[in-house]
Order: C-alpha cells, then sequence, then structure tokens
C-alpha cells in the first residue's frame, strides 16, 4: 500500500455507513470443524464472481484439511504421524507446512512446536496451529482479482483483511473480552493484515505447553495484529503458551500489534 | 531535508489517522438494544486538528469527568502514550502525548492500527464492528457466538 490509499477523515467521515443494512454481504460455511465467516463490501460483494471467489476460497479449505487433518486417518498427516507414510511421497505443502513449524519453533525457544507430548510417552504431530493460518492465508487470495472490494474472511476468529473499494473505512475487528464472552474489549482497525487470538475460551483445553503438556494459566487471551495470518497466529499461540514472558516476546517481534489480557483481566498493548 | 520533514510529518499524520479511524464511527447512534452502552463522541480528539470540531468535550449531563495517564508503551513503531478522560463511565476522550516519530514502518501503520482499548467492555453493536476475533470458535459453540450474530445480521 502507499500513503496515497490512506483514508482521508473528511472522506471516512462522509461516507456511507455500510454497517449491517448497507454493503457487508456475509457468508457461513463449516471447514475443518470451525465456522468460516466472509464479510465482502464494495463492488463485488454479491454476484457470480463472488460466488465463485467463495467457493474457490472453500475449495482451499476443504483440500488442506484433506491433508493435515489430525481427526482424519487418511490425511497425510494422520499417515506421516503412523508412519504409514514418508515425507516424501507427502505433497510439496506438507514440508512447506512442517518448515514453517520448525522455524517457528525456533523462533519461539519451543513455545510453539507441532510435535507435543502425548499419551503413554509418545509423541504427537499436530500442525493445525500452523495449517489453519497457512490455509486461511492462502484461500484469501481467491478474492484478490474482485477489484474494489473489500474483504474479510474468518476462520473460527482468526482473520484475514483485505481493502480495496475506494474510500473505504476499513474493517473494524472486535476483540473477545476473554472473561466475558460475547463482549469487546478492543477494537482493531485493519486495511490490510491479519488478527488472531489465542486464549481457552471456546476451546475445551486443546491448547497445551509443548514442553511440559500442562495447560497454559496465566493469561487470558493474546491477539497478534500482523501482515499475513500464519505468522499472527503462531505468535498468538506461542505467546499464550510463555505466559508472564509473553510481552518481552511479542515485542521482539517484528511488525505486529496486539494485545495480552492476563489471568486478572487487565489488558496490556504491545 | 525538507523532504525529510514532510515524510515525518506524514508519518505521524497515518498514525493519527489510524488512531482517530473509530473517531468518525463511533458517534453514530447504535441499532442494538444496549445504545446506552454508546460512548458519545468516544475517543475523539485524537489528534484533534484532523479530525475537526468533532469532540463534544464530555459535557455530558451530571457526569464528574476524570483523566488518567497510561504508561508508556513500546510498539513496533515506537512509545505511545495515552491520556484518557472518563466521564460518567464513559471514555469521552483520548490524547495521545507521545507517539511514534516514524521508522519507515509507515507502510504497517497504514494497513493496520494499534487496538484501541475499552474502559468497559462493549457489545459488538455498541462497538460498531464487522467481525470478531476471539479463541477459536468450533462449528459446536458457533451458534452462541458473537460472530454468529453479526453474520446472521447480514444474511
Amino acid at each position: 500500500m502507499t500513503t496515497a490509499d490512506v483514508v482521508h477523515p473528511a472522506v471516512t467521515a462522509a461516507a456511507a455507513h455500510p454497517g449491517h443494512a448497507g454493503g457487508t454481504a456475509r457468508r457461513v460455511e463449516h471447514v475443518m470443524g470451525m465456522p468460516i465467516s466472509l464479510a465482502l463490501r464494495g463492488r463485488h460483494a454479491q454476484g457470480p464472481r463472488a460466488d465463485a471467489a467463495w467457493a474457490a476460497a472453500l475449495a482451499e479449505l476443504r483440500r488442506a484439511d484433506a491433508i493435515f487433518s489430525t481427526y482424519r486417518a487418511d490425511s497425510w498427516v494422520s499417515r506421516l504421524a503412523r508412519a504409514d507414510a514418508r515425507l516424501g511421497d507427502a505433497p510439496p505443502v506438507v514440508t512447506e507446512v512442517l518448515a514453517i513449524a520448525e522455524e517457528a519453533r525456533r523462533q519461539s525457544d519451543g513455545a510453539f512446536d507441532v510435535r507435543r507430548p502425548g499419551p503413554w510417552r509418545r509423541t504427537v504431530l499436530d500442525p493445525s496451529g500452523v495449517v489453519k493460518g497457512w490455509a486461511v492465508d492462502r484461500a484469501a487470495r481467491a478474492f484478490d482479482d474482485l477489484e474494489g472490494t473489500d474483504v474479510c474472511l474468518s476462520a473460527g476468529g482468526d482473520m484475514v483483511c483485505r481493502t480495496r473499494a475506494v474510500g473505504s473505512r476499513g474493517w473494524r475487528i472486535g476483540v473477545e473480552a476473554p472473561h466475558h464472552p460475547g463482549r469487546l474489549v478492543a477494537v482493531v482497525p485493519v486495511r490490510d493484515g491479519a488478527v488472531a487470538t489465542s486464549g481457552l475460551a471456546h476451546r475445551r483445553g486443546h491448547l497445551v505447553d509443548p514442553r511440559t503438556g500442562l495447560v497454559p494459566t496465566a493469561l487470558a487471551s493474546v491477539t497478534v495484529v500482523g501482515p499475513d495470518l500464519v505468522w499472527a497466529d503462531i505468535d498468538a499461540t506461542a505467546a499464550f503458551v510463555l505466559g508472564a514472558d509473553a510481552l518481552r516476546w511479542l515485542r521482539t517481534r517484528c511488525c505486529r500489534t496486539g494485545l495480552v489480557v492476563d489471568r486478572d483481566g487487565r489488558s496490556h498493548l504491545f | 531535508m525538507r523532504r525529510i520533514t514532510l515524510w515525518a510529518l506524514s508519518t505521524v499524520t497515518v498514525l493519527l489517522l489510524l488512531l482517530s479511524y473509530h473517531t468518525s464511527t463511533s458517534s453514530r447512534t447504535s441499532l442494538g438494544a444496549e445504545s446506552s452502552e454508546v460512548a458519545q463522541g468516544a475517543p475523539d480528539d485524537v489528534g484533534g486538528s484532523s479530525s475537526g470540531g468533532s469532540s463534544s468535550g464530555g459535557s455530558s449531563s451530571g457526569g464528574s469527568s476524570s483523566t488518567a495517564t497510561g504508561d508508556v508503551t513500546q510498539t513496533r513503531w515506537g512509545p505511545v502514550q495515552v491520556e484518557i478522560t472518563v466521564a460518567d463511565g464513559e471514555v469521552t476522550a483520548v490524547d495521545v502525548l507521545q507517539q511514534p516519530d516514524g521508522n519507515g514502518r509507515d507502510q504497517q501503520i497504514n494497513a493496520y492500527a494499534i487496538p484501541v482499548l475499552k474502559q468497559e467492555t462493549l457489545s459488538a453493536q455498541s462497538a460498531d464492528v464487522d467481525m470478531v476475533s476471539g479463541a477459536t470458535v468450533t462449528s459446536d459453540g458457533y451458534v452462541q457466538s458473537l460472530q454468529s450474530a453479526l453474520d446472521k445480521a447480514g444474511l
């Protein structure tokens, strides 16, 4: 983006409120056990081109699910975990995702790891912490051709936003209050970028410290805003696991902002 | 020399614009049931020079107002410090006391802004948001989620 894309305050003030009544077209489907929510605004918010892009985005997510799902016995990841297949035989995207995972483990000193302690002292391979962001980043590209159209694609509360409509106010993303589900603790204005939140609120104890196998308890939630979802999501997960050390670590990370809500409900910006 | 000054100024302007992002949207009347929660003319006044005279000055009836100065927060782009004015339990103004002087991150600043914290938690309607980010919502939990309410509103 160039500075020319910055919305002048007068334009923002004059722009019609797209809100619920005018202009934001919404769609929902469930893929990978998650609700996929799409909001479109602007020239191609509705119509055949929007339909085609939505179908392509969903197809991309389903492809990722077929390869990476730990719930499907026939996925490549399940077969690799059972030593039923060799990495060399898997599609190249498996290597791509595992390489990102390894980079994330290194950069977080092991707070993020797709391998974690499982039952009977076995190591479980679960790349879903990388796959979700990676797949949504890819799926969002399906809307790149919709000129003059703002896009926000969310998978279970983690999203990619693009702003292309002339005079658009951009997207306003509410950050859910971890102690008061259904209420918001902050609002993030995003034109082009991704927002990811990690926490335990809706998660059924799914998030564990890969180093210990324990559920982290120091924080209530971590929200990371960054250029792409795969790293925003990785950083939110790693920071949640880091707990008391989260803010210090997040501030070493390039090009991100966001907030950490601690166990006592205090919010900290970074 | 002049170019550098202009560049620095434009970087600051961009930041101010983003900080004041919801200025122009927050004073709208809420459609939701909890309209009493709408922060009337909420965090306005950021870089007041650019957003005109939209601050109503927190002169809501019979209210005492107070200001609180936040800690200096290190962001990607440098230190930020804000002062918040609260009247009748609502944030009526946010003043930026300290802000980054621009270090080449204007593209990121342009693309997304530092989150705006709310003094009290807000409903999605009164905050006028498009989407909700929260700990992973599964398909099972979706029906009760805030995002589900937003999605329905748009269908």
